[in-house]
């Protein structure tokens, strides 16, 4: 179903009005308005609770919005999926088939769509080239490290050649060298892959450092408070994480989540929910 | 590791030489006549001396409990997989499952005695009954504790209801399905053993619990003893079986099963 008139030409998905309430009454998302544009790296920041993951799930056709409308390539959701309209998603955990080795976890999609074997074959070893894990293709998880393990994942989201990556806080739960070595890594694929983006993360620096773009997220209800655009050149270096206009914009995000989590709710941790009625 | 090993092996083995000794030495010092307690001597003898007629009897048992063990893994499996299939068939079923559970084996044996025309047959089918319910309740168990992100995965790769069973459930419950297979051995035992008892059949067919029964209307409590030996050795081979099953079929998932061309 075409989302109307309002679309951007370059617009992938394009979400209007979407909602979200839970059965236990919890409006994970509301009023939500927002268009993923191609080829660009798209950071969603915000406390916990704001949505996030949610809005990413919706995105990725894992659940349905209870209001508003949601249009992939100008398309219905089953429209996704074929050739010039893959999604690929990476988790929170790395998600590990543990009883598999590495080059078996990253074929799974493959395996699933029943593409031909040669073909099949060459994808896993090149999707395994690419974040550097080929030597370890025959490993199980388990004798991976957390970082590796994260890799691993993304071997397996980039298999199928997606045309939209979704990463769900993917290296949240890394210590800060693992992280930003696989922050590099992931702008250096983005760039010579082309891919179009969107990433889930609780951390402004790591947002400004990734991303064209940055939506501020709120919660109670979850709500898209503000979009920055970052206009740094890229490469994006370790100078840039140093610069002065690294830090004027994480200075500017950091802001606009304070007066988010501020809004009236002074403590968000303690204010019960009904609190939030205007 | 070697000291586990010792630790794992030795320890039991000394506490049964001590155990042994201390029986044989009461026995013994007090004069306690065969018909009460025989000593383990006498018990070693009996084995040896009666070896043709209790190692008969113990492959009627064993035959009895593997035959069960087998079907009850092919049948547990079978409504397992039913099971996680359909919610509505789960909800259906499962209190039978239950039922056939909390029964003792000793109050239904007689009517499948009755009803099933071949004794052998009625054993097995005995044996099962006890030995199904934790090979169905530990695999369908098994079969729904998938990771959540990995069944999200399987849906975003718009994988088939039998792809996913294939390719993610059942990996995933094997190592609860031999949590179940090791209780269920014991149980086959038990189970053709209480049967037997409760059938009574001598003749050629006799397993070890009719020589169990037979020994003790003779007062033949030495052999009595030696067949009681062979019943709990049994158990434990069976039970050391299903463990060494189970580590070489995980380990071989792991390492290769899915993974053919490395």
């Amino acid at each position: 179903m075409p989302a109307g008139a309002d679309d951007r030409p370059d617009s992938i998905v394009a979400l209007r009005g979407v909602a979200q309430t839970f059965d236990t009454g919890t409006r994970a998302l509301a009023g939500v308005d927002l268009d993923v544009r191609a080829g660009e790296l798209l950071t969603i920041v915000g406390p916990s609770g704001c949505g996030k993951s949610t809005l990413l799930r919706l995105v990725a056709g894992l659940a349905r919005p209870t209001a508003g409308r949601i249009a992939w390539w100008g398309e219905a959701f089953d429209a996704t999926g074929r050739e010039g309209r893959r999604i690929g998603f990476v988790f929170q955990s790395p998600t590990l088939m543990p009883w598999a080795s590495v080059a078996a976890n990253v074929r799974l999609p493959l395996d699933l769509a029943h593409v031909p074997r040669p073909e099949r074959d060459a994808a896993v070893a090149q999707a395994l080239t690419r974040v550097g894990l080929a030597e370890a293709r025959g490993h199980l998880p388990r004798q991976l490290s957390g970082g590796m393990q994260m890799r691993a994942s993304i071997a397996r989201a980039l298999v199928t050649a997606p045309d939209l990556l979704l990463m769900d806080e993917p290296f949240g739960a890394l210590d800060e060298f693992t992280r930003q070595r696989l922050d590099d890594d992931l702008l250096a694929l983005w760039r010579s892959q082309r891919l179009t983006v969107v990433f889930v993360t609780h951390s402004i620096q790591e947002a400004v450092f990734l991303s064209t773009r940055v939506v501020v997220m709120a919660a109670r209800p979850g709500r898209i408070l503000e979009a920055f655009d970052i206009d740094e050149p890229y490469p994006r270096s370790v100078e840039f994480r140093l610069s002065p206009a690294f830090a004027a914009i994480a200075q500017r995000i950091s802001a606009c989540v304070a007066t988010a989590s501020a809004g009236g709710l002074p403590d968000t941790g303690r204010v019960p929910m009904r609190a939030t009625s205007r | 590791m070697k000291r586990d090993a010792l630790l794992r092996f030795v320890a039991p083995f000394a506490v049964a030489v001590i155990v042994l000794a201390a029986w044989q030495l009461i026995v013994t010092v007090n004069g306690i006549p065969p018909y009460l307690v025989p000593s383990p001597l006498l018990v070693a003898k009996t084995l040896y001396v009666d070896r043709v007629l209790l190692l008969n009897s113990l492959g009627v048992t064993l035959g009895i409990a593997l035959t069960a063990l087998a079907f009850a893994t092919l049948a547990g499996v079978a409504a397992s997989l039913l099971f996680v299939q359909s919610r509505w068939l789960e909800m259906s079923l499962f209190p039978y499952a239950i039922l056939l559970q909390v029964t003792p084996i000793v109050s239904i044996a007689p009517l499948i005695i009755i009803w099933v025309r071949n004794t052998w047959a009625a054993l097995v089918l005995c044996a099962v009954v006890v030995a199904i319910f934790p090979i169905i309740s530990n695999t369908t168990l098994g079969l729904r504790s998938v990771d959540p992100g990995l069944l999200d995965l399987f849906r975003l790769a718009r994988a088939n209801r039998w792809q996913t069973l294939w390719r993610l459930r059942v990996p995933s419950a094997l190592p609860y399905f031999f949590g179940g297979l090791r209780i269920a051995s014991g149980l086959a035992l038990i189970g053709a053993v209480v049967a037997e008892f409760v059938a009574g059949t001598g003749g050629q067919g006799a397993g070890l619990a009719y020589q169990i029964l037979l020994a003790g209307i003779q007062l033949n409590i030495p052999r009595l003893f030696a067949a009681l030996m062979l019943i709990a050795l049994a158990g434990v081979a069976l039970f050391a079986a299903t463990v060494g099953l189970s580590r070489l079929a995980l380990s071989r998932w792991h390492e290769s099963a899915l993974d053919v061309d490395s």
